[in-house]
Parts: structure tokens; sequence; C-alpha cells
């Protein structure tokens, strides 16, 4: 059971605003709790600007934030100091991007964009060793060493995501926070992209922060699922319980929207529509167990009627 | 169905890239219409050719491209030969494209809410303050919360899926008579993606705008498309309705494609990925370029290439597994579920059933 399992990132009311004072002051990320456990993978969903991407931007220091800590591997993020400390904590944990556009150099050859950590933290034996390395890095990605010595903008989207996580593989990170790392590749890559990410996962141990908003993807790649809006994370579970019996009214409409590949079903979709004004009625809220390792945010007495839907659905008893 | 009129119709495109390795062959004769007020959804592997092929009816493409043949009739006039100054006229007015990547497209120096006001102004003539009060309507109509109070705002001062929504307000602004999106719900959540599709389906239905869609997302593509054309390797391989394509596909590659879906109901264990890569088109294959990777493959798929055969009156497909003399195949099972559901749909007697549950 996950309890028994090594937590090796430890998230505690986190606080991220940016402006802060100012007239457009944002709270992107707002009071978010949350465990990591090695070996599994978190999946993180929720509308466009609830803050993912913040999260894990805040999670890999790039931000000082606003208060709450970042325990990671036992460690303080925001108590590392000195280059030694950030370059080993840089090696551990590693980011994929969200936009395969913006995050390659176009200036760099591939070679050298996938080779950037193995540079960077001494890797690689020889030049020979180098350019072994990065082939196997492109071949695992699905892209061949004939393309290692072209630019970036010689590939398409997908293909240009592919190199952003050979990149990331490059330092044999623990960990790794992929922000949406498959939806700009094609339904046959994802897969192969999933398929290979479990199969690192297992053999190098691996965890993963997944971040997207493909609901039937991250159900299936995730062991638990976190679900965001407006900066704050309204469930957290078992992503088979999440996905099937969701607790909060957020997840409920979230999930009815998912997209399905079938026509006929597409033209009876019923969407849940969801009123956010409960959520924004300024009540006092924390992460509550509701069925064992499944929380929901709520104040003492909503309790009594999340506890009752965990029943309905067969969660608790 | 009866058939509206054609708005564009591509015939026999080749489009190559001149590179330091050599000519990548990406567009390897492309035929295809789009009608007045359809969704045409454009599917296929990374690297298809899906962003190159509806870039040239912007013309759009990069200066190494080099168009070796075909036509693309808009109006009765090849867009090929047109001048950039004619282009300008109809880019963004008659044609207009939501890019795959939102920054590129935004301007990051400029105010979001000119960026939007600037079409009208360029096209139709609108003074500034009508053109800004348009773009706000504009904001409201994508989405975008508060829109008053981010008008003035630049594009880095908002999310990944805000700046699509953006995006989206300036490309609709004009009310295009045709509209590309490429991946134009990609970097959104659910919600609010559901949300675009229904403002995209809803300005078709208003000014019957035709609508060429291309998306990973299978899910999208069934809700939103009428027709589907499936690329691989710079060729179409198969189009039809969409039910067609879901319920009755024929190519091989179509078949990967709808296989390698997680379904809700997939456990764990490994999803149904396409073995290998692409290939490489500096240098494409002989005859079905599919073959490397497909299970179906037989002698003469790498031998000659196979020619569009008849499935049905709307539905083509480019395999030789529909020659009269291939050998009977059976498809994975999830297509072999897909066709059983094809022919109930079929009977016109019976009722037809409400959807699954989502479970
Ligand atoms: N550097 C910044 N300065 C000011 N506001 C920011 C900054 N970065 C993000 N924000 C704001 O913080 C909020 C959360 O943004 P974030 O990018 O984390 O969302 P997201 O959940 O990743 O969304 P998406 O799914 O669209 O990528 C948004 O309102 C965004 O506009
Ligand atoms: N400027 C360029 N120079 C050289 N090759 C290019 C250029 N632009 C595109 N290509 C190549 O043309 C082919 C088609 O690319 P295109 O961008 O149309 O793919 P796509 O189907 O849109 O893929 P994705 O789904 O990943 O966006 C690819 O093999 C790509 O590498
Ligand atoms: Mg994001
Ligand atoms: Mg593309």
């Amino acid at each position: 059971m996950p309890d028994e399992r090594k937590k090796i990132l430890e998230v505690r009311h986190l606080k991220q605003y940016f402006n802060v004072g100012k007239r457009d002051e944002v709270r992107a990320v707002d009071d978010v709790t949350f465990d990591i456990y090695e070996g599994e993978t978190f999946g993180l969903v929720g509308e466009s600007g609830s803050g993912k991407t913040t999260a894990g931007r805040s999670i890999i220091h790039l931000y000082e934030p606003t208060s709450g800590t970042i325990i990671f591997d036992g460690q303080d993020v925001s108590k590392l100091h000195g280059k030694a400390q950030m370059h080993a904590f840089r090696r551990k944990i590693q980011m994929i991007f969200q936009d395969p556009y913006a995050s390659l150099n176009p200036r760099m050859k591939v070679k050298d964009i996938v080779a950037e950590g193995i540079d960077i933290h001494g890797l690689a034996k020889d030049d020979a060793d180098r350019t072994k390395q990065v082939e196997d890095l492109l071949e695992t990605v699905g892209l061949n060493k004939d393309h290692s010595s072209r630019y970036p903008h010689e590939f398409s989207g997908g293909q240009r995501q592919r190199i952003g996580i050979a990149r990331a593989l490059a330092v044999e990170p623990k960990f790794i926070i992929a922000d949406e790392p498959i939806s700009a590749l094609d339904v046959s890559i994802q897969a192969q992209v999933v398929n290979l990410m479990k199969e690192l996962q297992i053999k190098q141990n691996l965890t993963y922060l997944f971040i997207a908003h493909d609901l039937s993807m991250v159900k299936y790649i995730s062991d638990r699922i976190g679900v965001m809006h407006y900066g704050k994370i309204l469930e957290i579970g078992p992503a088979d319980e999440v996905y099937n019996h969701p607790l909060h009214d957020y997840t409920k409409s979230l999930i009815s929207a998912v997209p399905v590949p079938d026509p006929e079903f597409e033209r009876n979709r019923i969407q849940v529509p969801y009123d956010s004004s409960n959520e924004l009625a300024d009540k006092k809220r924390r992460m509550v167990e509701i069925a064992p390792g499944h929380f929901v945010r709520c104040s003492e007495d909503e309790v009594a009627m999340y506890t009752q839907r965990a029943v309905d659905a067969g969660l608790t008893t | 169905m009866d058939q509206a009129e054609n708005i564009i119709e591509v015939r026999n495109l080749k489009i190559d890239f001149h590179t330091y390795a050599g000519e990548v062959k990406a567009i390897r004769d492309v035929s295809f219409d789009l009608r007045k007020g359809e969704t045409l959804a454009i599917v296929g592997e990374s690297g298809s050719g899906k962003s190159v092929t509806t870039r040239s009816l912007m013309g759009l493409l990069a200066p190494n491209a080099e168009i070796k043949g075909g036509s693309i009739m808009f109006h009765g006039e090849d867009i090929i030969k047109k001048s950039e100054k004619d282009m300008q006229h109809i880019r963004g007015k008659d044609i207009a494209m939501i890019f795959q990547d939102p920054m590129t497209s935004l301007d990051p120096t400029m105010r979001i809410g000119m960026q939007i006001a600037e079409p009208l102004m360029k096209h139709k003539g609108l003074k500034k303050k009508e053109a800004i009060a348009q773009a706000l309507e504009m904001l409201k109509l994508v989405g975008i919360t508060d829109p008053e109070g981010r008008i003035n705002d630049y594009p880095y001062q908002f999310s990944g899926g805000m700046r699509q929504r953006i995006v989206i307000a300036i490309a609709l602004v004009c009310y295009p008579e045709v509209l590309i999106a490429d991946e134009p719900t990609t970097a959104l959540d659910v919600t609010i993606q559901a949300q675009i599709l229904d403002l995209m389906k809803d300005l078709q239905n208003r000014i019957n705008t035709s609508i060429i869609f291309i998306t990973h997302d299978l899910g999208v593509v069934a809700g939103m498309a009428d027709r589907v054309a499936v690329m691989y390797a710079g060729k179409i391989v198969e189009y039809g309705t969409v039910d067609e394509i879901f319920f009755n596909p024929q190519h091989p590659y179509t078949w990967g494609l709808l296989n390698s879906m997680p379904t809700l109901d997939t456990a764990s264990g490994s999803l149904s990925a396409i073995p290998g890569t692409p290939p490489d088109l500096l240098d494409p294959p002989v005859g079905d370029a599919f073959a490397a990777r497909s299970d179906y493959a037989m002698k003469i798929d790498t031998e000659q290439e196979p020619p569009f055969f008849k499935v049905s009156d709307t539905h083509y497909a480019a395999t030789w597994l529909l020659h009269p003399d291939a050998p009977k195949v059976t498809p994975p099972a999830e297509i072999v579920r897909r066709q059983k559901k094809f022919a109930a749909m079929q009977k016109p007697a019976s009722p037809v059933k409400p959807a699954a549950a989502k479970e």
C-alpha cells in the first residue's frame, strides 16, 4: 500500500503567487498539498490556467515559492545552496516541457540538444560514447540516428517533442516532471511514448509527475490522479477511482467532457455542467481522506456529503 | 448525402523541402475536396504532412519548400499561382488558420486586443475603436474571463490554453469562409476544449464556414468531423465519412491508429502502439509506405503503390487488401468490434441503440 512506500516528494501548503500585492496578482498555486511515492506515476489534471505547469515549475525550483514547503528526496528544495547541491538536484529531477517549439534551441543540432545534460554532468567517456548515447536515446524515443545532425525546425511538432524526451532521459534522472509530454503527438506515437515511459519507469525506478489534460491517457498511465482547479487540488485518489467514481462535482464535470473515439457516442454526449460558486465561497477547506487513499478538498460540514457519495460508490463503508 | 459544392479542390499536390541532407518529399500526390459547410478532419502520423498540406492552402510554406506539382483550386482560381500580395487579401479574411503552436502565431510585443482587432482593420476597414469593441466580444466568445481587464495584456501573461483561445479569436474575428484548425485544442483542457469545439460548430452553422480540422485526438474527430482523411508518409491512405472511418476502416494504418487509443477500460499492460518509425521522406519507400510496420503487408506492398479502391460512394482506401485477389485477413479485435457495430448501424430497420455508458 502507498503508505509503506517511500515518499520521494512532499508538497505542503504550496502557494505560488505572481505579482504579489499588485492589482494583477495571480494566485497560480494556492495552498496545494500532496505526496508522490517513489516509482509511481502521479497524474495532474485540470483546466487550462489551473496552475499545473506552475506547480511543476515550483517543484523543480524555477520559482521561489510564495509560501509552503517542497521536500524532494528528504531535502527541502528551498534550502539547497551552493552550486554542487543545485547541480545534483538538477540531475535527479528533469522536466519535459509542454511546448516542443519553445523548448528546443533552434540553433543547436539535435545531437547537441540531446547531449546537453550529458555534457553538463560529464556523463560521456569520450566523443564516441557521447555519440552512442545520443543515438541510443534517439532510437529509444522513436527517431533515427540520421536525425542527429539536423536542426529542430526540420522536424514536425511530434518529432520535436520526442527530442525533448530524449534530452530529459539523457541524465538518467530519478524523477521526471512531464508537462503535457504527449499532447503534441499522434495517438500511435503517444502509445509508443507512454509504453516507453512505463518501461523506463520499471527499469530505472523512475517516478513521474505527469501533467496532462487527456484524461483517458492520464488514467491509463497514472497510479494516482490529482485534479486541480483555480490553483487548488480538489480531489486526489487512485486513478481508477477518480475516473470511475469521482467524488467532487468538478471532477465529474471534467470527466463528462472527455471526447470518446466513437462518433455515435459523441452524437449522444451529455456533458455535466459545473457550478463553481460553492467552491469559491470563502470557507476553510482542507484535504480530507473520504475513502482509503481518496482525498477531497472540503470544509468540515461537507465531509458527511462526500462520505455518503463514497459509500454509494462502494469506495468505503 | 447530397453533394455540397466544393470550396477547395486539391489535386495531385507534391511538395518537397530542400535540406542539407537532401530533398524531403513531404507531400507525395495528395488530392482532396473541401465542401461548403463541412468539417473535414485530417488525421495521421506525426510528420505525415498534415500541417504542410494545410499551410500550402494559405500560401504559407517555409522558404525551403518547393511545390513540385498539382493545383489548389479556390473559387475557380489556383492558389499556387497567386502572388504573395493576392494571398495577403485571402489570408485571414477568406481562409483563416489556427496554428498548432500558439506562441509563434502571437506577437509577443503587441497587446492581445490589438492583435484580435488588426484583421478587422486590415480586411474590413474598421476603425480602431470599433475593431477593439469587436475584439472584446470575441474574447468573451472564446471564454476568457474578465475580458475587459485582460484585453490590454500581452501574450506571456496568459497560460498555454488561454493563449490558444486568443489565437482562435484572431482566426474567427473576420468570419472566414474556410477555417483551417491545426491542433487548435491540443493545449486545452477538456472542458475548454468542449467549449471551443461548440464555438466552432456554432460559427459553422451560422455562416456555413468549411473547416479543416487537424488533430491527434480521435475523440475530437469523432465529435467534430463530417468526413475524415487519414494521412501517412505524405499521402492520404483512406478517406470517408466519420462513421465509415471509425466503424469500417480498411487501411492497416487506420486500424493501427484506432487500435492504439486507450479505451476508457484499457487496464494496465501496454497499449497497442504501432511498431517502428515512420519512413524517411528523404527516400520514401516504394509501394505502400506503411508496409514495413504492418502485420498485414503482402509482397506487392513493397513493390507497387496501391491505388484507391472504392469501398462506398464516399469511402476510398489505398490498400492492396481491397484488391479482389487479396487474401481475406482478420483485423485487430478492436477493429472487428467496430465493424460489427457498423454492420448493425447499416440496418435502417433496427432503431439506433443509445450510446453505451462511458464506464
Ligand atoms: N510568470 C507569470 N506571471 C504572471 N502570471 C503567470 C505566470 N505564469 C503563469 N501565470 C498565471 O498563472 C495561472 C496558472 O498558469 P499555468 O501555466 O500554471 O496553468 P496550467 O494549468 O499549466 O494551464 P495550461 O493547461 O493552459 O498549460 C494562469 O492564470 C497564468 O496566467
Ligand atoms: N521547413 C522544413 N524543412 C524540412 N523538412 C520539413 C520542413 N517542414 C516540414 N518538414 C518535413 O515535412 C514532413 C511533414 O511535416 P508536417 O509538419 O506537415 O507534419 P504533421 O503531419 O503536421 O506532423 P505533426 O502531427 O507532428 O504536427 C515531416 O517529415 C517534416 O519533417
Ligand atoms: Mg501548463
Ligand atoms: Mg503538424
